[in-house]
């Protein structure tokens, strides 16, 4: 029997029918098809799952849909804006801050958090604010650099051709 | 993929109606930030019928010094004891360990109320049911032996609860409220020596708040954790300690807490050591702490190099209190 759940995502509400006893991650992923959202380790680990509740990053994995309801959740489709992507899918795209991709939405999701209530983070803070997200490939420096970049604070060190014909913020380089 | 085992989810918005729930379902339990309870159900070694969520207890989250006492809602998240102006000044050691806890999503989920009753760690435990049922399962949950001591009878899965410690070692106690009783218990008091079960509350009883003594001009004190990556992993080793110094610069008081190591965090008797000089104090606190703590193999790094680090951590836990600033 299913049960349906009245969630906040990406500033929508949104009705969903799951199982009683799904997550936050699954109703995401499955109900709502927003899968950008990774099933990673599925227990609380490894950070892929990141999401906004009321503005902090949460582990949507280890969230009960049952206890989402009533708050607001931005999942990484909900960080572009019909004018652009976010400063920080962004920086991403121009340093190139990913391999095989799968941890790529929740660092982005966490980023933006960070920036979000220290728009001038150091190294370090960059550092602590990502420490729970982890890249398998250990892709970290160019993670760490699109933070600083989408911080103002430095160019990409290498720009390439950009990887993704979106719509970019400011008409693209 | 992991899937949950089915329950009946309860989000009750006040104390009185989640007791009334804990009161009416005998097979249920509290879910806090649920950072300990989902991945445990996930791995099939918590089925409960019913959750009661304390999501909706607002009134539970506060940190206040009144009357001589900080007191610490239960539903106060990890990364408010972090960055709490009253704690930080107040309760530096706890603020250092609640900083330390998990990783930074973990820490805006999870609560004080469910560090403290946080379920014990074994490397042979937080597995998958087919992993644990590959190996032979063991008494914490479906089994008959130990797989860390072979011919054991007690689970000493380990306490890995970072603010518990420190805690202890402040003098704190926890007020647990069932439907009809609100009790007050030291939290020395509160563990217990089984890692199938850790700790004295009852299955109707919700720990509503931590109480510490406010702590008197002079006392210094400090934590310091043991891992093996700088974020999201448990403590190897965890030691909490506070201290004081009387006018002439001797050791007053000391009291000392280890944790990561057996069934519960563990006091380690330091009787002998008031007035003598700060560094023989030290070397002496550290060889008390090195004889009476024994780590297993509970977790999955060697408990021998855990061991040399016993007394290493508590002389850096001793300077770092030291130094700190003195209030
Ligand atoms: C990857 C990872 C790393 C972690 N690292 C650490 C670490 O380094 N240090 C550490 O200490 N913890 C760590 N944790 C564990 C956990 O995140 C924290 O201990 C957290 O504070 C638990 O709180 P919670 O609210 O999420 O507990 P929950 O999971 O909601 O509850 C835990 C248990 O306590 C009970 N409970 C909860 N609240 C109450 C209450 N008010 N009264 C009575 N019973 C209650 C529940 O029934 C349950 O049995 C980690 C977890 C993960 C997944
Ligand atoms: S200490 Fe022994 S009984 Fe307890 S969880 Fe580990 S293997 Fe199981």
């Amino acid at each position: 029997m299913a049960t349906l759940f009245e969630l906040t995502v990406n500033n929508e509400r949104v009705q969903v029918a799951m199982s009683p006893q799904a997550t936050l991650l699954e109703a995401l992923r499955y109900g709502l098809s927003l899968t950008g959202s990774k099933q990673g380790c599925d227990k609380g680990d490894c950070g892929a799952c990141t999401v906004l509740a009321d503005g902090a990053p949460i582990l949507s994995c280890i969230t009960l849909a049952a206890d989402a309801v009533g708050r607001r959740i931005t999942t990484i489709e909900g960080l572009a804006s019909p004018q652009g992507l976010d400063a920080v899918q962004e920086a991403f795209d121009v340093c190139g801050a990913l391999q095989c991709g799968f941890c790529q939405s929740g660092m982005m999701v966490s980023a933006r958090a960070l920036l979000n209530v220290n728009s001038d983070p150091s190294l370090v803070e960059i550092k602590h604010a990502l420490s729970g997200n982890l890249c398998r490939c250990t892709g970290y420096t160019k993670i760490f650099e699109a933070v600083q970049v989408a911080a103002g604070q430095r160019k990409p060190r290498l720009t390439g051709p950009p990887t993704l014909a979106l719509p970019r913020k400011g008409g693209g380089e | 993929m992991l899937t949950l085992p089915p329950f009946t989810h309860h989000a009750p918005t006040s104390v009185d109606e989640a007791l009334a729930l804990l009161a009416q379902h005998k097979d249920a339990l509290l879910i806090a930030g649920g950072t300990d309870l989902v991945p445990n159900m996930k791995h099939g070694l918590r089925s409960p019928a019913h959750l009661v969520s304390l999501r909706g207890l607002s009134s539970l989250a506060y940190t206040r010094e009144e009357n001589g006492e900080i007191l610490l809602g239960a539903t106060t998240l990890i990364q408010t004891l972090a960055d709490d102006a009253l704690v930080k000044k107040r309760l530096p050691a706890l603020a250092e360990a609640a900083a330390q806890i998990a990783g930074p999503q973990l820490r805006r989920m999870g609560t004080l109320g469910g560090n403290l009753c946080l379920d014990t760690r074994c490397v042979y435990i937080n597995q998958t049911h087919f992993w644990r049922r590959a190996l032979g399962f063991c008494l914490k949950k479906d089994g008959t032996v130990c797989h860390v001591v072979k011919s054991g009878k007690r689970c000493v899965a380990a306490a890995s609860n970072d603010t518990a410690p420190v805690l202890m070692t402040l003098g704190a106690s926890v007020v647990l409220q069932s439907k009809h009783n609100v009790r007050r218990v030291p939290l020395t008091e509160f563990y217990v020596s089984d890692g199938i079960r850790n700790t004295v509350i009852g299955d109707d009883e919700i720990l509503v708040e931590a109480r510490i003594p406010a702590p008197r001009t002079g006392l210094c004190m400090a934590y310091e954790k043991l891992r093996q990556r700088e974020a999201i992993d448990f403590p190897a080793l965890g030691v909490a300690v506070t201290l004081s110094l009387d006018a002439q610069g001797l050791l007053e008081t000391i009291r000392l807490a280890v944790t990561g190591l057996a069934a519960r965090p563990q006091m380690v008797r330091c009787d002998d050591l008031a007035g003598r000089t700060v560094d023989e104090a030290t070397a002496e606190a550290a060889r008390h702490a090195f004889k009476q703590c024994h780590p297993l193999t509970n977790i999955n790094i060697d408990p021998e190099w855990r061991r040399e680090m016993i007394p290493i951590f508590v002389r850096r836990a001793i300077r770092r209190a030291l130094s700190s600033p003195r209030r």
